[in-house]
């Protein structure tokens, strides 16, 4: 258990060196989440009432489609090189390599999400700020849903065809409870959560999370055979 | 089942069981036009029910069957189960979208609206959606052995996530009524509900062997492309419409995929 953390661990560290000397991965998702979000702006018109009722779930839009782009690079930019192969070659457990990413992806959302949530405040006029607790819980499930099914897809399509189609075409439906969950407890939470609601939506995140998890780290090795 | 090694059999079996089938259906249809009374609510166009709901049955069936096939070759890794898998993801996807367009028409007159956000309706839509994914994937895969490893995962995690999305749109919004059976039911529809069920699963069933035979006759034409003869103009040309000129005799097919799927599971 423990050389499995130690493995994942330097697998995110590679990721991190390779992020930091390349650099402009990360700005352009930004750019392109900034982008998103100014479009669903424009898309729903000049009612801004409506924009603060809709803040809940666009967001996450925004979120899960910059992130689809994060996952696409998650294994391809190992697959150019030849990376995953090289990676399978290292003693231990394969799974270090899908917790390892796992941890990568979620890292990076948590980095957007911090700056997301502060520039959607202030787009569309939605008050994330006084209910900062219980939406970071929300993020932190949803995000958790989105990158272990992402993850898990992203590694699948390696070797498929056509993947940047692939990716979303697999992830999108499995995304459905995860948007779902995440659209209705951050919109609870910000209308003050009047009925009760957000508690619930929290729980089938959670639930849906360990289901992904378990059945995402039994199947990986077998993604990664040759 | 389909069994190779006793092919007289297995082939009258298989026509009786087609046969069984469209006579079944012909008698459903009839029963459900013309003998049982309409709805005295929703008129005539609750006859569309006794169709909508043996298919929505036939595809959940055809949804399971791909969740066991896939389980099974992830643990036995033979081909066999792959090809059992999508013979019945391919009749799934027709059967959810034939579901999707009968329920539709249905609704219409019965709710006044052609789509609502009703769990069962979403779920099916995005069953149709997953196995799609399922599909395109197989299409997009080269190697049989690689295509049946990968579909064979998305067939258990698509499945996996079945429950949980119905739950999710079940707490964001619902509208349906309640799931039709033959339980639920006076007598005579309960009849023709309950033989619909009967055919449409023999019908399935039927499909199924059918297309598990194509499959397994485009894995030999793949895997004698591998061995010998130009890749390319092998894999381009698997269409249906060039089946019929490389269906080969029972006897002296099978040895060559037994061997083939051996060395590579």
């Amino acid at each position: 258990m423990k050389a499995l953390a130690r493995r994942a661990a330097a697998i995110v560290w590679k990721d991190i060196l390779s992020e930091t000397r390349s650099r402009h991965g990360f700005a352009s998702m930004l750019c392109f989440a900034g982008l998103t979000l100014f479009l669903f702006t424009f898309a729903a018109g000049p009612d801004s009432q409506l924009l603060a009722r809709l803040a809940g779930g666009l967001i996450w839009i925004a979120i899960f489609f910059t992130g689809t782009l994060s996952l696409g690079r998650a294994f391809q930019s190992e697959e150019v090189a030849g990376g995953v192969r090289l990676l399978r070659l290292y003693p231990g457990d394969v799974r270090a390599i899908y917790l390892g990413k796992l941890a990568g992806n979620l890292l990076v959302l948590a980095v957007l999400e911090a700056i997301l949530f502060p520039a959607a405040a202030i787009l569309f006029d939605a008050d994330f700020g006084t209910h900062a607790l219980p939406i970071a819980l929300t993020a932190a499930l949803g995000t958790l849903g989105f990158s272990v099914l992402g993850t898990f897809f992203s590694a699948l399509t390696v070797h498929v065809r056509a993947r940047e189609v692939m990716l979303p075409l697999l992830l999108f439906p499995g995304l459905v409870p995860v948007v779902i969950g995440c659209a209705g407890a951050t919109t609870a939470h910000l209308a003050g959560d009047p009925l009760g609601q957000a508690g619930d939506w929290l729980r089938l995140l959670a639930a849906y999370d360990m289901i992904l998890l378990v059945v995402c780290v039994w199947l990986f090795p077998v993604i990664l055979e040759e | 089942m389909n069994n190779r090694s006793e092919p007289m059999g297995a082939n009258h079996l298989r026509k009786s069981l087609g046969w069984a089938a469209i006579g079944g259906i012909v008698a459903a249809t009839i029963l459900g036009l013309f003998v049982v009374p309409a709805d005295a609510r929703q008129g005539e166009v609750q006859r569309l029910l006794y169709i909508h709901v043996p298919i929505a049955w036939v595809m959940m069936l055809a949804f399971f069957i791909v969740f066991i096939m896939s389980l099974l070759y992830l643990v036995q890794r033979k081909l066999k189960w792959d090809m059992l898998a999508v013979a019945a993801a391919e009749l799934g996807v027709a059967g959810a979208a034939l579901t999707l367009v009968l329920g539709s028409l249905w609704a219409r007159p019965t709710w006044g609206i052609w789509w609502t956000w009703d769990p069962r309706i979403a779920t099916t839509a995005l069953l149709v959606a997953i196995y799609v994914g399922y599909l395109v994937v197989r299409s997009m895969t080269e190697d049989p052995e690689q295509r049946a490893r990968l579909s064979a995962v998305i067939g258990l995690v698509g499945f996996a996530q079945v429950p949980v999305v119905y739950l999710s749109v079940f707490w964001w919004r619902s509208l349906h009524q309640p799931p039709s059976s033959p339980r639920s039911m006076a007598s005579e529809f309960g009849l023709a509900m309950l033989l619909g069920f009967v055919v449409y699963t023999l019908a399935f069933i039927y499909m199924w062997l059918r297309r598990y035979r194509l499959a397994t006759d485009q894995l030999a034409v793949e895997l004698s492309g591998s061995e010998g003869l130009p890749v390319h103009g092998i894999s381009a040309s698997r269409s249906p419409g060039s089946e019929p000129s490389v269906r080969r005799p029972d006897k002296s097919g099978s040895p060559t995929l037994d061997s083939s799927s051996e060395r590579i599971g």
